[in-house]
């Protein structure tokens, strides 16, 4: 703990740790100055300037998120003066906002809105010009409006900072400052990894999901088809904070019911295909150690990872688990094995997946996981748009029965759940893995090595005559960080895995809003989530994939065994380098 | 001030051998404004294969430097026109209506953010006195002045080079 210092806020003195922000320290006793640019996992930008305090023998009022208190310091948060200023700043970034709100995607959970309501502005004193952009389509992922954006720089400062993909700039100046990615490409052409965190931090609608609900709605009423939906482990873990909900209250069999609700014919569970994942993932992982094949081996699960690594990091693709997805995997199991127990043509199937990721809508996209020429899972919507569907029914979540999943593809291990939080396929592929090169069960189920929120996770596990160096990575900008030392040190490890978002899946850029009083990226709040799934999987009594009954019969009667000539065909596959190539910057290339 | 190679080749070549200098520097970026001035010496405008080896052999992100290219009004991002326009906004010039001029050229030409036309034969520039406000509203083609312009006439200039364009080819 730093040196206490004496600080006078409203004429009331504080001690407090010296080497603060005046905001640090005011959050710490109780004042919650009004901020927009600022996020505490970001660097610090003072572009918006409504955290203005006054500190006296000051000439200006100075920005709390930046300006360091010092002994003695005098504070005044909420004089008239400083209202009336913070009121007028927050009007002026209104002032060239589309007043759309009654129409905008974001209405009610819009940062700016709320800013607005607190600053109390009822009435307006300025009017100018309104910025005019045409908004970006060209992303089946994500879509960007420049007309609501407010240059408060969150979305520029996590695509660098925290995702090291560096898409997002500043571009131009003055009024025709606009957030953009270099040479003005489309986000389709762009080094864009989808992973959709420019959502998650955005206080507007600057950018938002492709949204498919409408769609989905219409398909939904067609009596020609055979409607089957999946969802991820990590949207049970959060889509009840869409209703009111606490954080961390797991919502799996309420999904579920909610989902035949909306007249889906099958519900069947991501959690299926991440137990088939690991099955053939743990499998490859040996093969590659008894044939020395390449390593250390990458997991695949990750679509954000998937695109970065094709951009940035083509280097290293022969390096990537050629498994697929759970998502591509349960869907290419709904369209080919299902299908043939059930005696349903394929092409009248609507396979739908429920993803708490944008970067999910790009992966289904992708030829190279279709199956004889039809796409594995036909329509990605996102925790967000479920949850909008569901309210927009009129469906009461709240109070709904809950129900099970369908048989056989929605039964799971445990393994299968912890899926969604960093550490967690890695957690589930040692599991097997372990049992299937020893041939005894790995007694210390839970590997805590790898769990928790720490960047880049190592861990070391005893297979008898050798050990294995296994390291996580969550968020893209970490993965670059672990690749850059492989390039340095190749033999290190064996098995990585990485997610592309911050705290795996359950951080994923289709999760729900932070609401009113929380913060997108939170730790906390991705803890509770990760403690719903890890609450899951101690409920199970299958928390092996390979124990799963219904993956054993899989294999039985469609697959063979893992590897077979069927599972290649079926639940592997090969990508390749992409451009516009991406740049990782020297000070990185050189940590 | 550009430089005298004409192929692309011999364009990226000599920016290769230019950037040498800065491999090696840890925090090349800082580096960064000269390196485009360098660029719009040698191609006369920021080109986008070029600024994307800058990107790659230094290690800057693209969008970096996109950033900091279209800050700068003195940065050029297309390849300015064959012919240069610029129309007076001076005192004299502006009450004689120059800025309707300025709005009619831009319309006509269909010139866009950078200030180059659709067709890229034309570049639009704004001016602060040209020295003949006697002829006010007055517009500089190539250095040649063109004076006592409406709505009418300046139109039938473009006109013209349009016509000796056609001729050409």
């Amino acid at each position: 703990m730093g040196k206490l210092i004496t600080i006078y806020v409203d004429d009331k003195s504080y001690q407090v740790e010296e080497g603060q922000t005046i905001m640090k320290a005011l959050d710490k006793i109780g004042y919650h100055i009004p901020r927009l640019c600022y996020h505490p996992k970001l660097s610090i930008e003072g572009a918006c300037r409504v955290c203005i305090v006054e500190v006296e023998g000051m000439k200006n009022y100075v920005a709390s998120c930046a300006y360091p208190i010092f002994d003695g310091i005098k504070i005044k948060t909420n004089t008239p003066e400083i209202r009336r200023a913070r009121r007028d700043i927050v009007e002026l970034i209104l002032d060239n906002h589309p007043e759309d709100c009654h129409t905008c995607e974001r209405d009610g959970n819009c940062e700016l809105q709320r800013l607005a309501y607190a600053m109390g502005i009822r009435s307006r004193h300025f009017s100018g010009e309104k910025k005019q952009y045409e908004k970006d389509l060209s992303s089946v992922s994500v879509i960007r409006d420049p007309n609501k954006c407010i240059l408060c720089g969150r979305c520029v400062r996590v695509c660098s900072e925290i995702q090291n993909v560096f898409n997002l700039t500043y571009a131009y100046r003055g009024f025709k400052t606009v957030v953009t990615t270099a040479f003005d490409l489309p986000l389709s052409d762009s080094v864009c990894s989808t992973c959709g965190q420019c959502i998650n931090v955005c206080p507007t609608a600057a950018f938002l999901e492709k949204n498919y609900t409408q769609e989905l709605f219409e398909k939904l009423q067609d009596k020609s088809l055979i409607k089957i939906v999946q969802f991820a482990p990590s949207v049970r873990a959060a889509i009840g904070e869409a209703f009111d909900f606490p954080p961390g209250t797991s919502k799996e069999k309420e999904t579920v019911a909610a989902l035949r609700k909306l007249g889906f014919d099958y519900v069947f569970d991501t959690q299926f295909g991440a137990d088939l994942t690991i099955m053939e993932e743990a499998s490859e992982f040996l093969e590659r150690l008894k044939n020395k094949g390449k390593l250390p081996m990458i997991t695949s699960c990750s679509a954000a990872w998937i695109k970065f690594i094709e951009q940035f990091y083509p280097e290293f693709l022969d390096n990537l688990s050629t498994c697929k997805s759970p998502m591509s995997m349960l869907g290419a199991m709904i369209k080919t094995y299902f299908a043939h127990k059930m005696n349903i043509d394929p092409k009248k199937i609507l396979s739908v997946a429920v993803m708490c990721c944008t970067a999910k809508k790009y992966e289904a996209a992708r030829p190279e996981l279709f199956i004889e020429g039809m796409p594995a899972v036909d329509i990605v919507i996102t925790t967000r748009e479920l949850a909008w569907m569901i309210k927009s029914a009129g469906i009461d979540f709240v109070n709904i029965e809950p129900e099970e999943f369908d048989e056989p593809l929605g039964i799971s291990s445990g393994g299968g759940a912890i899926f969604g939080a960093t550490g967690g396929v890695m957690e589930s592929a040692i599991r097997t893995a372990y049992e299937l090169y020893t041939g005894e069960p790995l007694m210390e189920i839970e590997i805590n090595d790898i769990r928790g929120f720490k960047g880049i996770k190592e861990g070391t596990i005893d297979f008898g005559d050798f050990k294995v160096n296994v390291v996580v990575a969550h968020s893209l900008g970490n993965a670059s960080i672990i690749l850059e030392r492989v390039k340095r040190e190749p033999n290190k490890y064996h098995f990585i895995e990485i997610m592309g978002c911050p705290g795996g899946c359950i951080g994923g850029g289709g999760q729900p809003y932070a609401g009113e009083n929380a913060i997108p990226l939170d730790e906390e709040l991705l803890k509770k989530r990760a403690e719903a799934l890890y609450g899951i999987d101690r409920k199970k009594t299958i928390r092996r994939a390979h124990n799963n009954p219904a993956i054993r019969r899989l294999y039985k009667e469609f697959l063979g065994k893992p590897l077979s000539e069927k599972s290649h065909k079926l639940l592997h596959t090969h990508y390749n380098p992409k451009l516009p190539k991406g740049i990782i910057p020297k000070e990185l290339t050189l940590r | 001030m550009q430089e005298n190679v004409s192929s692309k080749e011999d364009k990226l070549n000599l920016l290769k051998e230019y950037l040498h200098q800065f491999k090696n520097l840890h925090r090349a970026e800082s580096n960064l404004i000269t390196i485009l001035h360098k660029v719009q010496d040698i191609y006369g405008y920021l080109d986008r294969k070029a600024i994307e080896e800058v990107a790659n052999s230094l290690k800057i992100p693209t969008s970096h430097i996109w950033g900091v290219a279209t800050f700068y009004h003195h940065f050029k991002l297309r390849k300015p026109g064959k012919h240069i326009i610029s129309v007076c906004l001076g005192t004299a010039c502006y009450i004689k209506g120059a800025n309707e001029i300025f709005t009619i050229l831009k319309e006509e030409l269909k010139i866009d953010k950078t200030g180059i036309s659709e067709d890229g034969f034309f570049s639009l520039e704004e001016a602060r006195c040209l020295g003949a406000c006697s002829l006010a509203p007055v517009i500089m083609i190539d250095g040649k002045i063109y004076g006592n312009l409406t709505a009418k006439n300046v139109l039938q200039i473009i006109k013209e080079y349009r016509k000796k364009e056609n001729k050409e080819h």
